[in-house]
């Protein structure tokens, strides 16, 4: 933590946890008969519950959204850059709620945890999660906090697509979407990064069918590699060439395979971090989510057929320089939106950042986001 | 609000489908929702007026016209207005075809450069015309495709479009004896409503 909390950050935060009796019902057919949600709140609720903003976390992400866990935390939570007081997320105006995805590894249900009916952890037993299922129970926790509709639902990336399932599976419980840099299903080179970071865990022989716990051990090399490769297409080329070039770390050549080049250096560190912090059944179920995630084929028609019964209003971001969810994958989202006479804007940042960029204090970013919660915020208080 | 958009708001029924080209800070749909409860679009790219509509609660996507409206379906909605822009768009020919393409109708409004002082500026001075409508210098002005209330109604003709109304104006907005007598001579601004 720096020596003193900013003027515009949550401060200090703790997580709750949420456990919940009611069976969820999976759309790969099989029940969580319980299970466990952790999250956090920052702001306060109204009293009418009507200012309340649900965060949706991406792929890598956790309920740590906004502030510090403790004085010696060396960094705030994941999304402080639009979380805070003034932020465009204003928690002065704004309830936020920031929920931990159940087959996450940072305290909800997953592979991590026990499994009530055996006593034993989950490992790769624990059932495969969609975005509809996370969508649920987001709802159940929703219940349990007394919120009866949210003044927005909010997510980049996959926390994005979390965003547009929650307008068509509970159209009246959100008055708006905010879904930035996100798509409205992976393409074929989505699927197939994702399936190389899947091979490079499966693979490793610490992985042991995912029962790697028993062996007291973790696939560390898999998880470097699929952090790797995955940072690489969360940057883009020329964010890349801004903070590396072909700098050297030596300064010369070593006609070797160790580190030389500079960014080689940062992805195995990228990689190393992440490995330690990460689990590798989550990082698979994860990835798997993703590659799922298809309303239309879902609706058997098209994205306007699933999107065809939404009520809320809709902001669509993408940025300029990603590649991974291109801004063309974020106008699809806002063509069908339009077709269908839904209420939708859509604003395309220019910077040089890559995917990453949804999590960074870019000015011109803050700016329409904070220009749309606004708005948005004003609604709440005049209902 | 800008009184050629009280003009043109008036062209606009209540519960209609509108997409407004080039909508600025979204004046006109910002009114026109809470005035006709229309289900609006505006078009833009400068991100200060994406964050003004925002904060209006217009509906606002950031699209560059020159790349066309491809992406929306023939026959969505009922009025493309596009205010002050056709002169600075690449193919004011093209944009106009896609506008009656995705609508039934379109509203244009554009400064007349045939109006008595401009062409007196150039035919006197000898100098591109720079006037109050007109406040650029040749080499910085967006204006790329100025034209004539007489060469606007040609092309119309030329494309077989239908002009349904015409409103010529002074700078004031107003319509007077001369405006109406010699439209191309008197008239500072040109409003028409056109269909295929």
């Amino acid at each position: 933590m720096p020596e003193t909390i900013p003027q515009d950050s949550v401060g200090l935060v703790q997580p709750q946890t949420l456990h919940v009796d009611q069976p969820l019902e999976l759309e790969c057919g099989r029940v969580l008969p319980s299970y466990d949600l952790v999250y956090e709140t920052y702001g306060t609720l109204n009293a009418d519950a009507s200012n309340a903003v649900l965060i949706c976390h991406a792929l890598s992400g956790h309920h740590h959204a906004a502030g510090y866990h403790s004085a010696d935390d060396p960094r705030p939570g994941w999304w402080d850059s639009c979380i805070g007081p003034g932020k465009p997320i204003d928690t002065n105006r704004f309830f936020v709620v920031c929920p931990n995805n159940l087959g996450g590894c940072h305290g909800s249900s997953g592979p991590g945890s026990q499994n009530p009916e055996t006593g034993q952890l989950w490992g790769p037993d624990f059932p495969m999660m969609t975005v509809k299922d996370w969508v649920k129970s987001q709802a159940q926790l929703a219940d349990a906090l007394g919120i009866q509709r949210w003044a927005a639902v909010v997510g980049g990336s996959l926390g994005g697509m979390q965003a547009l399932q929650w307008s068509m599976d509970f159209p009246d419980r959100l008055a708006n979407a905010v879904v930035i840099a996100a798509a409205p299903k992976l393409s074929a080179q989505n699927i197939a990064f994702n399936e190389v970071a899947r091979q490079s865990i499966l693979t490793d022989p610490n992985f042991h069918g995912g029962r790697y716990y028993l062996h007291d051990t973790y696939p560390r090399q898999g998880l470097i590699l699929a952090r790797m490769v995955g940072h690489i297409t969360y940057l883009s080329d020329d964010a890349m060439r801004m903070k590396f070039g072909r700098d050297l770390r030596s300064g010369r050549f070593h006609f070797g395979f160790d580190v030389e080049f500079q960014v080689e250096s940062y992805l195995r560190h990228q990689g190393e971090t992440f490995s330690r912090n990460f689990d590798a059944n989550t990082y698979l179920l994860m990835t798997k989510a993703l590659d799922y995630f298809d309303p239309a084929r879902e609706c058997d028609g098209t994205l306007e057929d699933a999107l065809a019964d939404t009520r809320c209003n809709f902001l669509v971001m993408s940025f300029n320089s990603d590649w991974r969810f291109s801004p063309e994958r974020s106008r699809e989202i806002v063509n069908a939106l339009v077709q269908v006479g839904r209420n939708v804007s859509y604003a395309e940042i220019d910077t040089p950042k890559g995917h990453d960029a949804f999590l960074l204090p870019i000015p011109e970013y803050r700016k329409l986001f904070g220009a749309y919660m606004g708005r948005v915020a004003e609604a709440t208080s005049n209902a | 609000m800008r009184d050629d958009l009280a003009l043109i708001s008036r062209w606009i029924p209540k519960g209609a489908r509108v997409l407004d080209l080039g909508c600025g800070d979204g004046d006109l749909l910002a009114h026109l929702q809470d005035d006709r409860q229309v289900n609006g679009y505006g078009l833009e790219i400068d991100q200060d007026n994406i964050a003004a509509c925002f904060a209006k609660g217009v509906n606002v996507i950031e699209q560059d016209l020159d790349k066309g409206l491809g992406n929306f379906q023939s026959d969505r909605f009922d009025y493309v207005v596009m205010t002050q822009a056709l002169q600075a768009v690449l193919r004011p020919d093209s944009i106009l075809d896609e506008m009656l393409r995705v609508g039934r109708e379109a509203i244009i409004t554009f400064p007349n450069f045939g109006h008595w002082r401009v062409r007196s500026y150039l035919g006197f001075k000898g100098r591109m015309p720079v006037s109050s409508a007109l406040p650029y210098e040749w080499y910085d002005t967006p204006n790329i495709h100025l034209c004539t209330v007489k060469d606007f109604e040609a092309h119309c003709r030329e494309r077989n479009i239908r002009i349904i109304e015409r409103q010529v104006v002074n700078r004031h907005h107003r319509s007077g004896r001369l405006t109406r007598a010699w439209p191309n001579l008197f008239g500072e601004i040109a409003i028409y409503r056109v269909t295929l």
